[in-house]
């Protein structure tokens, strides 16, 4: 038997204290006082690479909005290298975290103002296509989920991604973010499911 | 280096689906999760500077023009892994009621009053020992709509990172002896009795300072097992 702490709700009343200041929330006009840690913005001066917007809706098993959902996102920078470890050898992009935290608004909608992520190694040595990994919180959810953002217009890298292939055909599409046509920088869009017809893939580990 | 993350560490924790907790029937999802290897992408993880905390940040007694209300406590205590090694420099961050039961939230609406002198958020970054403490009031109980005289036990909400995307973890302290334990589906929700008990902080009477505060002790034990090299250059 397991000696971790379980896991509990991030409950309906996080927002003061871990995204008091983003730009998806319940009041529109208003912030609460605390600074926040991370917030819906990953872009630093020093980022090289292309600037993309990612925006989505999220909804629950009757297609209703999730209004108090928290979503987390951690990826890499636009050369495929994730910020990681102490110690580790200091890499291009150096103030770019990769890491990034949205409420959502009235409407289920939360957003992040990122750059596309490159390439990362993946398992044997395989190449993983662009991709983001997401995870979400909120009331009702005593764990968090996980799932994975990839790009529509990636669709060679998708088609041999090795995680991508671990999903049966008929449930990827939930996966990639699609590239709305003329706008600058890039605006994807990445509604989640959590439950029900189309459901998102969510992942076991 | 990273660590080895065994799924059979999750059986702590509870089902997505909990029917006693009602909100869980259309947030949780229905199909299988899908099983996949452990890439780079999640045994990395977001790290945080000293710079993002800032002196007094963990002390929620101090962030308004007088003291807040209610019973002082020191709430201490270290962030582990699975084999007991102290996770160091690791962001934890907190936010609660106030004495009275009411969040600074919006949404939080029920009749107990604001208290002008409290927010109830803070955040501290783990020592080299893995060692944290907030200083802050202990939360009081309030009521919630999952069903008829229902009330939430006692508790601090706690955000902690760890090493990777995969030691995340969002959780609630409890505090000892509570009589709302039996009725509450969410801290039930775990359904092991051992499992229950490690979210429960102990009184700690050692480090109580005597005239000004109460002091409440909780390790926090996140996944991770066998550290292993992790080979982030090659492809």
């Amino acid at each position: 038997m397991s000696e971790i702490t379980p896991s509990q709700t991030v409950g309906p009343f996080f927002a003061y204290g871990l995204t008091p200041k983003g730009s998806n929330k319940w009041d529109p006009n208003g912030t609460y006082s605390w600074k926040e840690t991370a917030g819906d913005n990953l872009i630093t001066p020093d980022a090289t690479g292309q600037k993309i917007r990612i925006e989505g809706r999220i909804t629950d098993g009757d297609g209703v909005q999730i209004n108090d959902a928290m979503l987390e996102i951690w990826q890499a920078d636009s050369q495929g290298r994730y910020l990681h470890a102490r110690g580790e050898a200091p890499r291009p992009n150096a103030t770019f975290t990769g890491f990034g935290r949205s409420a959502t608004d009235k409407e289920g909608i939360f957003s992040f103002d990122t750059i596309k992520p490159g390439t990362v190694a993946g398992p044997n040595g395989k190449p993983q296509a662009p991709h983001i990994v997401v995870c979400i919180f909120s009331r009702g959810m005593l764990r968090q989920v996980y799932t994975r953002l990839y790009f529509s217009d990636e669709a060679a890298a998708n088609a041999t991604d090795p995680i991508l292939n671990l999903v049966p055909a008929d449930r990827r599409g939930t996966l990639i973010a699609h590239k709305e046509a003329g706008t600058e920088p890039p605006r994807y869009r990445f509604d989640i499911r959590v439950q029900g017809d189309n459901e998102t893939v969510f992942f076991d580990i | 280096m990273s660590l080895i993350y065994p799924k059979e560490s999750l059986s702590a924790y509870p089902a997505h689906l909990s029917p006693g907790y009602k909100s869980t029937v259309k947030r949780s999802p229905s199909k299988p999760l899908i099983i996949v290897p452990h890439t780079l992408s999640e045994l990395s993880g977001p790290a945080f500077g000293h710079d993002a905390v800032q002196e007094g940040d963990n002390d929620l007694t101090k962030q308004g023009k007088g003291e807040p209300l209610g019973e002082r406590i020191i709430v201490h205590g270290r962030v582990l892994d699975e084999d007991k090694r102290p996770v160091p420099d690791t962001l934890v961050e907190i936010w609660q009621a106030n004495a009275c039961g009411r969040y600074v939230h919006l949404v939080d609406q029920h009749p107990a009053p604001l208290d002008p002198n409290f927010t109830g958020a803070g955040r501290t970054i783990t020592d080299k020992d893995g060692y944290y403490k907030f200083i802050t009031v202990k939360p009081g109980a309030y009521p919630w709509g999952n069903h008829h005289n229902a009330w939430r036990p006692n508790h601090i909400h706690f955000s902690v990172f760890g090493e990777s995307f995969l030691t995340r973890l969002v959780t609630q302290m409890y505090f000892p002896g509570d009589y709302l334990f039996p009725y509450d589906p969410i801290f039930n929700s775990v359904t092991d009795e051992k499992a229950r008990a490690r979210m429960i902080s102990t009184f700690d009477l050692e480090n109580t300072i005597p005239d000004w505060a109460l002091c409440f002790r909780w390790d926090i034990v996140l996944r991770g097992r066998e550290q292993t090299p992790l080979d982030t250059d090659e492809h």
